[in-house]
């Protein structure tokens, strides 16, 4: 089901790129590139697992080799393979890495402090040109919190506090000295937009605009607006230097505009558009506004009235990046349901995201998805583990444009994996084992394979250095 | 603080109670249950339960089936006490973002020991029933001094009289308790710094020792009624909530208490697991969020998932609530504590920090915390162990009446899940 709408979506994608035209200026090489490496590990055999594979699939007694990074191979009574380490499963569950598309870990750090505030560029309600990983520290003691509960890649978003926050990045959560040691190779990043009472509380208490749910999407509107002339600027330079005759000075090139640069990579595909919405009929605003200026949505990031609108989203192929039962905190936030998850799963083609947004939360996505998964059941919908472990990795995996790398456990995929001790659906479960990339980053028996943030390091009010 | 009126108004209520139960006289048999009492019964396996009018007449095996009565199997689901919901704001804020709707914290520049926050408990607030239908029996309506999500701290550290609320009734409890919070996140409230806090709670204990003189006196941090409320705490040793995290902070709060010769709550407590052998010692139990692992603040770098087994390990009193201003996450906090039980603390205690043991700390281990012949039915029927993500509340008793467990949002939930069949059809 999801693949369908995946490639459904990617369809969209390549129909944006094409609508928009391939503008050579506005989508320039990364600047600040991925210098992730994978680690050389060996090649590991888990056996005897109960394995949720991602896309649908319950196996018991199932093995699964990794490879070179990879998952190689996944089934019953695989021959051994030399040389490998053998993992004895019995008992424990194996899922997909976790995946959490709404992160602000490492830019509203642990601890939470005046010089650690780096989320929210609250100068101009549009600061496209702002870029969420150049304010992310590596060393918040949250990435290592996360990866305990078994997040193999988040993203980050700015804040939302701005109409249009920013771009996000997504990261492998790794340990690391630098943030571009994290990035996830071949990751798009991703646009935040921001509906709702954030933007015009925060301006609006300023007396700036803007004020109102109106002056948010006249905001909006102005900024796509110019984002569309400023591509089709690039379009003609580029059919200038096509005919010939020209050098690309004659030519004259738009002047670079590191707004714009943002929105209309956004327009063509290269950026992946999340929205902070709460209200269904706000999120039916956005899907209009989409349309209106030709971009897709990859996911609306909250969504606690998705399921007032559960068919609709499924007919754009947005997905919904919820909580499980989060509601109250604003005016927005009052309808909020802790059946929304399993009700935006229910509609045909739905797709459902368990997302923190916290770095509490982000330590135990997988009881958040019990929760729903309960309130699901009550409710009439029959959800299987198999199932709602999607909520957690393929669904996040596709909105954030990386299924075909990771957030499944087919093999060739990235071997992003959680061995856990037991159902993970429990709130007795503990992540065992976390692999990323073939490479055992986390491991609950062994001390030395847990993540030590240099913040933590020396701390007397901790032992040696572990967050524990 | 048990004026007249409160009297009056508790006898009210009791008797509006006693009506509705009446209403709904009748025998009712659980059968076939684990029933966890929290009390002088233990644990008991295919038990029953038999409620006559409200009241709870029996508990054990093999009981005889009262004539007329209405049994209910439940084939070895779980029956414990209805839970604890923490320390918190439950009907005294809405929204936290909108100021109309939030009353937990006093901002009139002032040290009000007497502020009493009972007073605007909205018994309809949607929270409450939300809160009520996940199997939340009581809990401790507190100020807060500290600035919640609305980013509004309150005046002074002395943030008010807490209360204990049932989820049943249409008034909180008279308070009982003062809350009182301490360390970074309100030393901006003493000044700038966390030392002078100490010195504004002696001031002050120091004025409520010494005889009122009569008529204003300008250089009293009390008004005559704070002055009378700090004096009851004092001489009837009611118990202080102390809101505080970092292990130095507790050290010297320990000190204090003992020198004042105050009775002390830890709320929080972040790292004290670190002080565990000095708090076991000033007898002084903590109330632990058991989800806080994280360093949020330099108060806090000790923060551990072990807080609470560590504690319970070293002899100290647990019980439990999320440290948060809102309302709105109160059923967390029996996930919470399956949360400390996955980090090695005994199941048995961790249902105790949510039902007996809070019941017992604020005095009304008589009504709440636990299952026992005679009482008034206050309990709640799983359909597994409560603390599991999975599980959900079946059945409710609360001041022997059988409670509703639908709320507005399964309102909303029943609303769209009609509509969005129609959208499908169509």
């Amino acid at each position: 089901m999801s693949h369908l709408s995946f490639a459904t979506t990617l369809t969209a994608f390549a129909l944006a790129a094409f609508v928009h035209g391939t503008a050579s200026g506005v989508s320039p090489a990364d600047p600040y590139p991925s210098t992730y490496r994978v680690p050389v590990s060996l090649p590991t055999m888990i056996r005897n697992a109960t394995v949720l594979d991602g896309l649908g699939l319950r196996m018991d007694n199932a093995d699964l080799l990794i490879e070179d990074g990879k998952i190689k191979a996944l089934g019953k009574a695989l021959p051994n393979q030399a040389g490998a380490r053998v993992i004895d499963a019995k008992g424990r569950w194996v899922t997909p890495g976790l995946i959490d598309v709404h992160s602000h870990n490492g830019v509203f750090a642990t601890p939470d402090t005046a010089g650690n505030q780096d989320g929210n560029e609250t100068t101009s309600p549009t600061t496209a040109n702002v870029w969420v990983e150049h304010g992310v520290w590596p060393q918040d003691p949250a990435f290592g919190a996360a990866l305990a509960g078994g997040i193999t890649s988040l993203q980050i978003l700015p804040g939302s506090g701005n109409l249009i926050g920013g771009r996000s990045v997504v990261l492998k959560n790794v340990p690391a000295v630098t943030y571009q040691s994290m990035k996830f190779p071949g990751a798009q990043q991703g646009l935040k937009m921001a509906c709702g009472e954030n933007p015009k509380r925060n301006y609006g208490g300023r007396q700036q605009f803007p004020r109102t749910r109106m002056g948010n999407v006249a905001g909006f509107r102005a900024q796509w607006t110019e984002a569309g002339e400023y591509l089709r600027d690039w379009k003609r330079y580029d059919e200038t230097l096509q005919k010939g005759g020209k050098t690309a000075e004659d030519a004259k090139p738009p002047k670079r505009d590191l707004r714009m640069e943002t929105l209309a990579s956004a327009l063509r595909g290269d950026i992946l558009v999340h929205v902070h919405c709460y209200r269904s009929d706000e999120m039916a605003v956005m899907l209009d506004m989409a349309r209106e200026f030709g971009f897709q949505i990859a996911s609306f990031e909250h969504a606690t009235e998705a399921y007032k609108i559960a068919g609709l989203l499924a007919q754009h192929k947005v997905c919904a990046s919820m909580w499980a039962d989060w509601w109250g905190a604003k005016m927005e936030v009052y309808d909020g349901i802790p059946e929304n998850i399993a009700m935006v799963d229910a509609a045909r083609g739905g797709c459902a995201i368990v997302h923190s947004d916290d770095p509490n939360d982000i330590q135990r996505l997988n009881q958040e998805a019990g929760k729903a998964m309960a309130r699901g059941r009550a409710a009439g919908f029959d959800i299987a583990p198999e199932h709602a472990i999607l909520w957690l990795t393929a669904n996040p995996a596709r909105s954030l444009g990386i299924l075909d790398k990771t957030g499944t456990l087919t093999p060739g995929k990235m071997a992003d994996l959680v061995i856990w001790n037991q159902n993970p659906f429990s709130v007795y479960a503990h992540a065992d084992q976390v692999f990323i990339d073939g490479n055992l980053q986390y491991d609950r028996a062994a001390p030395a394979i847990r993540p030590r943030s240099d913040f933590l390091l020396g701390q007397p009010a901790i032992e040696n250095g572990e967050r524990k | 603080m048990r004026t007249a009126r409160y009297c009056f108004i508790r006898v009210a209520v009791l008797l509006a109670t006693t009506f509705a139960t009446m209403a709904l006289a009748e025998v009712v048999v659980l059968r076939n249950a684990t029933v966890h009492t929290q009390g002088s019964r233990g644990t008991l396996e295919r038990a029953s339960v038999v409620i006559d009018d409200g009241r709870i007449v029996s508990i054990g095996t093999n009981l005889p089936v009262p004539p007329g009565a209405r049994i209910l199997d439940l084939a070895g689901k779980v029956v414990t006490p209805g839970l604890f919901g923490g320390i918190g704001t439950v009907g005294v804020v809405e929204i936290s973002l909108e100021p109309s709707t939030v009353d937990s914290a006093l901002r009139m520049g002032k040290m009000y020991p007497e502020f009493d926050l009972s007073l605007a408990y909205n018994p309809d607030s949607s929270n409450v029933g939300v809160a009520r239908a996940d199997g939340i029996a009581f809990a401790v309506l507190a100020p807060s001094a500290r600035a919640g999500v609305a980013g509004q701290p309150g005046s002074s550290i002395v943030a008010g009289l807490g209360a204990v609320v049932s989820l049943a009734e249409k008034m909180a409890h008279p308070p009982s308790v003062l809350v009182v919070d301490l360390g970074s996140d309100v030393n901006a409230l003493s000044g700038g710094s966390r030392a002078a806090e100490f010195m504004l709670l002696k001031r002050a204990l120091t004025e409520a020792r010494a005889p009122r003189s009569r008529g204003t006196n300008e250089d009293s941090m009390l008004t005559p009624a704070g002055h009378k409320t700090l004096a009851e705490f004092l001489k009837q040793k009611k118990p202080f909530v102390f809101a505080i995290d970092r292990a130095a902070d507790i050290r010297q709060l320990i000190a204090f208490a003992k020198r004042e010769g105050i009775r002390a709550f830890i709320q929080g407590g972040a790292e004290a697991w670190r002080v565990a052998e000095e708090l076991k010692r000033a007898g002084i139990p903590v109330i632990v969020n058991p989800f806080e692992d994280l360093p949020e603040s330099f108060d806090e770098i000790g923060a551990s998932l072990q807080n609470a087994a560590r504690l319970h390990q070293a002899g100290v009193t647990i019980a439990f609530s999320l440290n948060e201003s809102s309302p709105h996450r109160m059923r967390r906090l029996r996930h919470a504590a399956g949360n400390a039980v996955a980090n090695g603390l005994p199941w048995a205690v961790a249902l105790d920090a949510i039902t007996r043991v809070p019941a017992q700390l604020f005095d009304v281990g008589k009504e709440f915390g636990s299952i026992e012949t005679g009482r008034v039915a206050n309990l709640v029927v799983w359909s597994g162990d409560p603390f599991e993500v999975s599980t959900l509340p079946e059945r409710m008793w609360l001041n022997g009446v059988p409670q509703s467990l639908r709320s507005r949002q399964t309102e909303l939930r029943d609303r769209y899940l009609e509509r969005n069949k129609d959208d499908s059809r169509r």
